[in-house]
């Protein structure tokens, strides 16, 4: 029997931290959005497709898609040294790999499409925030792309799923202790882009947690598509 | 306008535009298990065989035949390099350029920086040739240059040009809207100048809506009315061929 019962928040295990979604949040960028899971903020802003330099950086039969993830300083309780850092480092390449698949890229040869993703309060989950208004600023850029992509991050407290790990749901300690797995998944092929895993699970554990990531995915297209259609109204869930 | 909003359903990649397996998917779509899916954010365009998409944002697409306005960014041995605010940049030739040039004096016709109206002739994988040897393309002097959604350039532009006439006889202005969002604007007056850069910014912002060349014109009106001026009725002399992109045929073109 797993011996977290209860969200800390007072959440059913399956639902999400409110969201709130806009579009066209920065004016001077080609598409722009703004995403949030209760104090999760993250804003994204979409460049290009433009010309790339240095030249040697071009790659003759594709477009380059660059993702630029950054913590604000004051996103966090402890303020956070600005500039890029191992672990943005990481998040940035993360998110090129979980855009690059839904990305048109052979459109573009030799240019680059820059995406800029900021966080501007952190309280777990940002990634998948980021990843969520990256995706509203690209569709809203023009960037033509076969589909749309949606990111959650499904945690296990000892044995029990969860949907859209909170702070304290990461730093979870009793029993198994805690397990974070961020998911981006594609709107129609439902295929996932994006998988990471920082914990320990069971294949069992593994599937239940799958299929609760398939259902907020879900929910979460649904605002996005709304926010796009809507551009400029914030639009809550 | 209520009619204008029913016809114009806003799609986002991925989503279904027609389930009906007898048509066609034409620009920005693409079929899928007999349906046809959207590939890129615009509105829906039905005609009748073939849905397309008119994109509705995004940078601009070089196409052949578009006039457009560069800048001046290198002056090589044998022509000038020109930014044409798109993912590839312009060359403009020696052999394209109207006038006799000789080959150690490029700079004594345009320099870095300079703006010209220009015709691309052709898009390659590398870069985009474009041609000055035709009516009505110049080098723009003078004015102001402003950037405007290349997606609402037709609407700027307007029917056979009417939605230019209408500005330019109301302040007097010259424009010259290049198809790559790119606007000049030259008026003998800085106030009139600035008055034509409110109404191109209106007629952006209101794309999407009917009967907007009356609107403009009322606005500028009242606005001429406060500066104190009387439309400034401009003799239909040098037409610098903007009248010529008439906005449906836009699309139209296909490449290659």
């Amino acid at each position: 029997m797993s011996s977290y019962k209860k969200r800390y928040d007072g959440r059913k295990f399956d639902e999400m931290r409110p969201i709130k979604a806009q579009v066209g949040v920065i004016p001077n960028a080609d598409g722009s959005a703004r995403f949030s899971f209760g104090n999760t903020k993250a804003i994204a802003a979409v460049y290009g497709p433009k010309q790339l330099h240095p030249q040697h950086m071009q790659i003759p039969d594709k477009g380059l898609l660059r993702c630029n993830y950054t913590m604000m300083s004051f996103s966090v309780t402890e303020r956070i040294k600005p500039g890029p850092s191992r672990r943005s480092q990481e998040i940035s390449k993360v998110t090129e790999w979980a855009l690059s698949s839904i990305v048109d890229l052979e459109r573009f040869p030799s240019a680059v499409i820059d995406v800029h993703i900021m966080i501007e309060q952190a309280d777990a989950s940002t990634r998948c925030a980021g990843i969520n208004a990256a995706v509203m600023a690209l569709v809203q850029a023009g960037i033509p792309m076969k589909e749309m992509a949606s990111s959650v991050s499904i945690g296990k407290c000892d044995e029990t799923i969860v949907t859209d790990v909170s702070k304290e749901e990461e730093d979870y300690e009793d029993g198994e202790g805690a397990t974070d797995m961020p998911f981006t998944i594609l709107s129609n092929t439902k295929r996932i882009s994006h998988l990471q895993l920082d914990g320990k699970v069971s294949q069992e554990k593994f599937s239940e947690a799958i299929k609760a990531a398939m259902k907020a995915t879900e929910k979460i297209h649904e605002i996005q598509v709304k926010a796009l259609k809507n551009i400029g109204e914030v639009i809550e869930a | 306008m209520v009619k204008d909003k029913n016809e114009r359903t806003v799609v986002v990649p991925g989503e279904v535009v027609s389930d009906d397996a007898s048509k066609l998917p034409g620009d920005n779509t693409y079929k899928d298990n007999g349906k046809i899916i959207a590939n890129r954010f615009g509105v829906v365009e039905d005609m009748g065989k073939i849905v397309k998409i008119v994109p509705i944002s995004g940078v601009y697409e070089p196409r052949r035949g578009n006039n457009v306005l560069g800048i001046v960014t290198d002056v090589t041995f044998n022509g000038w390099l020109l930014d044409v605010d798109c993912s590839a940049s312009g060359f403009l030739s020696l052999m394209d350029y109207p006038r006799f040039v000789n080959k150690n004096d490029l700079e004594e016709h345009l320099r870095i920086g300079d703006v010209v109206y220009a015709k691309i002739m052709g898009v390659k994988k590398k870069g985009i040739d474009v041609t000055m040897k035709q009516r009505g393309l110049v080098k723009v002097e003078g004015g102001i240059l402003i950037r405007v959604n290349p997606q609402k350039i037709p609407r700027v532009i307007g029917k056979e040009g009417s939605m230019i006439m209408a500005i330019r006889n109301m302040t007097g202005c010259r424009i010259i809207a290049g198809q790559n969002g790119l606007v000049s604007i030259r008026g003998d007056d800085k106030d009139l100048e600035l008055l034509t850069v409110k109404a191109i910014r209106f007629v952006e912002a209101n794309a999407l809506t009917s009967g907007l060349t009356e609107r403009v014109s009322e606005m500028l009106t009242e606005e001429l009315k406060k500066l104190g001026k009387k439309p400034q009725i401009v003799p239909q002399e040098e037409s610098f061929g903007e009248a010529e992109e008439s906005s449906e045929n836009k699309n139209e073109e296909v490449e290659e």
